[in-house]
């Protein structure tokens, strides 16, 4: 099947089934005739040349993709165009189409990767990011969905370190209906997910959410912080964190790549919160992210409600990346 | 990796120019390529890079290369000019109105730090300028943040205006100010609320506190972070509140940080301050020549450059190089290049210098031991003029004598022989390789 007809498919069924509203809302800039944009790249380039694909190389790096996964592509539609003699760049269509789903979607698979949660038993999901990209807010707003779920959740405020960070947290746990395990700033942040583990059993809770205070990755004793937060669930309930949540701010460029590298190395994440997609920013870096260490993203975050948070949709992200970006260079 | 400087990407196109007299068209084409893609790799935006590679090509192309220097190093310069010239000089002041208070204004994204550097500002003005300085929490949205202000200002000692969430944050701005009036502060700091640049409701609340309390700076803070989306929320924020000033963030992490290149770009507008850390003090004036380096990954390359250029007598390099041709180099040769390296300055620093040396293996925190340099340094000096010009003369009794003159040991003039004599095959192997042209891997002894 051609990438077009994927992508129409996908949306007429996403149109009938009406599979998130706060999705499309988030990305209705983007919501435009995301093909015929992407003739009219193709029509202004009659030939396949240079010149086509350093365009082509634009356009996607002006989503953040990340420039080594772009080249990577440009270098594979290069070969592909050169094996099948295509002259013509209304045929190089499908070959754009077939590379972009392989490098999004990877070979096996494009479901919907839903997060590890435990039956009948603690699961314990670890946030970890930087400073400021909506750890606290993401937990606010996963809390709210696992307790509409019918799941028993509690939270532990780790981060002892930011002025608020805990007050933060409470008022998030209040608007979710969930408990909020803390001890005082500056306490030791390990202590606090000890005792929040503690409470969670004695609670019988399903669902243990662990926030940690933002770092920025180069600075290696934080980092060592961290990894003893998670030395310390491991040791505390073999099989956890069933979950570890890196928080990527969707404005935030090529950092990502090396934020997602070391805190993997750090506590070895599982999957990404892709946060403030609702604004211009396309978050491309995540393609980057899961071509070049296989991390996938797990959720979006889409403003700033409590049930604006949603699982991801690679087909909806796909779209909302390139329709936008074929506009402006339709333009 | 993904992250290589400009002058590593550039290094397969430099060795093609290498001795070339003049930089054809070509090679210009060559290296912009690389250019490109190295300010890409930064978060610069990429129409502003297409802008900037337009004006590199042209000061590039049919530029003499100056003899000192590789035509790579030179389009480096170019490029690292036009980024500087681009940046602006550094420009930290803080206006000052005429009649108190000075009222600043901090706008910007949700996480960008605006609450943090609000408290870092007003640390600033008390210790650097000497005023007392009020914070207002006009963030009334997101849980906590007068109270993560009210922390900073409790840190600090110092006065935090708040209405709790229910208020109005134009009225806060205004209530604030009257408050100011009266206790005599002569800043007042506005914390605004995070909000997308595309949501007219909050930007327009942002419109109407500028209004209410007309302020004499609007600071936008930016994540050093932010990648290609930089321009876009520049350009709004800017558009709708003819912002002043701009506060990087977070710069104490290892992001290239194009995005400043992105704002300075499209708002025209001065980078004041960058946010060095998570402490209260760690707010610095914006250096625009330190940030062009940054992006290009470059480490100081230039100054490197300069330095050598300062030191390094041209007279004496072209003997040495002759020397090198026909195999004359001796241990007074040696003895004089290492005082000529030395004169550059500390070795460590020397190496901070060069780019990617730090990553480089062996090279990661490598203490160079200037004492091992001074054994060296020893050894020459024990050994008679004949020795120094012909090693070939040593024996047992002569190494011996070398040692107890120098106060090292016979091994160690053993190994400073072997290696000197490993450095001059090695000289001629380039020598021959490429006649006269710079050499690369070159080993020192003590190296």
């Amino acid at each position: 099947m051609g990438f077009m007809e994927k992508f129409k498919n996908t949306f007429k069924q996403n149109d009938r089934e009406d599979v998130s509203a706060k999705y499309k809302e988030g990305m209705k800039k983007t919501r435009n005739s995301f093909s015929g944009k992407i003739n009219d790249l193709i029509a202004r380039y009659r030939k396949v040349d240079e010149d086509f694909f350093e365009e082509l190389e634009e356009v996607l790096i002006s989503a953040d993709v990340g420039v080594m996964t772009v080249m990577d592509l440009i270098d594979e539609l290069k070969m592909e165009v050169k094996r099948r003699n295509i002259k013509d760049s209304s045929e190089v269509k499908d070959v754009i189409s077939e590379q972009l789903v392989e490098i999004y979607y990877g070979e096996d698979n494009e479901e919907i990767e839903e997060i590890n949660l435990q039956e009948n038993d603690l699961s314990i999901i670890l946030v970890v990011g930087v400073n400021g990209v909506g750890k606290t807010t993401s937990i606010g707003k996963l809390a709210h969905q696992l307790k509409q779920q019918g799941k028993n959740v509690v939270l532990a405020a780790g981060d002892t370190f930011r002025a608020g960070a805990i007050e933060q947290l409470e008022v998030w746990g209040e608007r979710a209906g969930v408990d909020v395990i803390k001890q005082n700033a500056g306490s030791d942040p390990a202590a606090v997910i000890f005792d929040g583990i503690k409470a969670a059993k004695s609670r019988n809770a399903d669902v243990l959410i662990c926030d940690t205070a933002g770092r920025l990755q180069n600075k290696v004793n934080l980092m060592n912080e961290l990894a003893k937060v998670k030395r310390v669930i491991e040791r505390e309930v073999p099989g956890a964190p069933h979950e570890v949540l890196l928080v990527l701010d969707a404005t935030t460029g090529q950092n990502a790549l090396s934020q997602a590298k070391t805190f993997s190395e750090a506590t070895d994440v599982s999957g990404i919160v892709l946060t403030k997609l609702d604004g211009t920013a396309k978050g491309g870096i995540v393609l980057a992210i899961r071509h070049e260490l296989n991390i996938p993203v797990k959720y979006v975050g889409l403003g700033e409600q409590i049930e604006d948070l949603q699982k991801f949709d690679a087909n909806a992200f796909v779209y909302g990346l390139f329709a936008d970006m074929l506009e402006e260079q339709a333009e | 990796m993904a992250f290589e400087g400009l002058a590593d990407r550039l290094q397969d196109t430099i060795k093609k120019i290498t001795g070339k007299g003049k930089v054809s068209e070509q090679d210009v084409k060559e290296m912009t390529r690389e250019v490109r893609l190295a300010l890409l790799e930064a978060d610069v935006n990429f129409k502003v890079v297409k802008d900037l590679i337009k004006r590199i090509k042209e000061r590039a192309v049919g530029q003499e290369v100056m003899e000192s220097l590789t035509p790579g190093q030179q389009v480096i310069k170019v490029v690292k000019e036009e980024l500087t010239e681009l940046m602006g000089g550094v420009q930290s002041k803080i206006a000052v109105a005429d009649r108190s208070p000075t009222v600043i204004m901090m706008v910007g994204l949700q996480g960008a730090g605006k609450t943090t550097t609000t408290g870092k500002l007003a640390n600033h003005l008390r210790k650097k300028h000497n005023r007392s300085p009020l914070l207002v929490a006009c963030d009334v949205y997101r849980p906590a943040a007068i109270k993560q202000l009210e922390t900073l200002g409790e840190q600090l000692s110092m006065p935090v205006f708040s209405m709790g969430t229910e208020a109005n944050p134009v009225d806060i701005a205004q209530k604030a100010m009257e408050q100011a009036k009266e206790e005599h502060n002569d800043y007042v700091i506005i914390d605004t609320a995070g909000r997308l640049h595309v949501d007219s409701d909050l930007m327009e609340e942002l419109e109407q506190i500028k209004a209410t309390v007309k302020p004499d700076e609007i600071f936008l803070v930016v994540d050093a972070m932010t990648g290609q989306d930089a321009v876009n929320v520049a350009e709004s924020f800017n558009e709708q509140l003819d912002i002043s000033g701009v506060v990087l963030t977070k710069l104490d992490g290892d992001t290239r940080g194009g995005a400043a290149l992105s704002i300075k770009a499209v708002t025209d507008k001065p980078i004041k301050f960058a946010g060095m850390g998570e402490k209260l003090d760690q707010l610095e004036p914006f250096h625009p020549e330190r940030m062009a380096s940054r992006i290009l990954g470059m480490g100081d390359v230039l100054s490197l450059i300069e330095k050598a250029q300062t030191n390094v007598d041209e007279k004496q390099a072209k003997e040495l190089e002759e020397k090198m041709r026909t195999m004359s180099f001796t241990f007074d040769d040696f003895l004089e290049q290492m005082g000529q390296v030395k004169n550059m300055g500390p070795l460590e620093d020397l190496m901070a210098m060069i780019p990617g040396a730090n990553k480089m293996k062996g090279l990661k925190n490598a203490q160079i031991d200037e004492k091992q340099l001074s054994h060296v340094e020893a050894i020459i000096q024990s050994m008679t003029k004949q020795e120094r010009k012909d090693p070939s003369l040593m024996n047992a009794s002569r190494k011996k004598r070398i040692a107890k003159g120098s106060g090292t040991s016979v091994s160690q003039v053993n190994r400073l022989l072997k290696q000197f004599d490993e450095m001059k095959k090695m000289m001629k192997q380039m020598t021959n390789m490429q006649k006269g042209k710079k050499g690369k891997g070159m080993k020192f002894p003590f190296m």
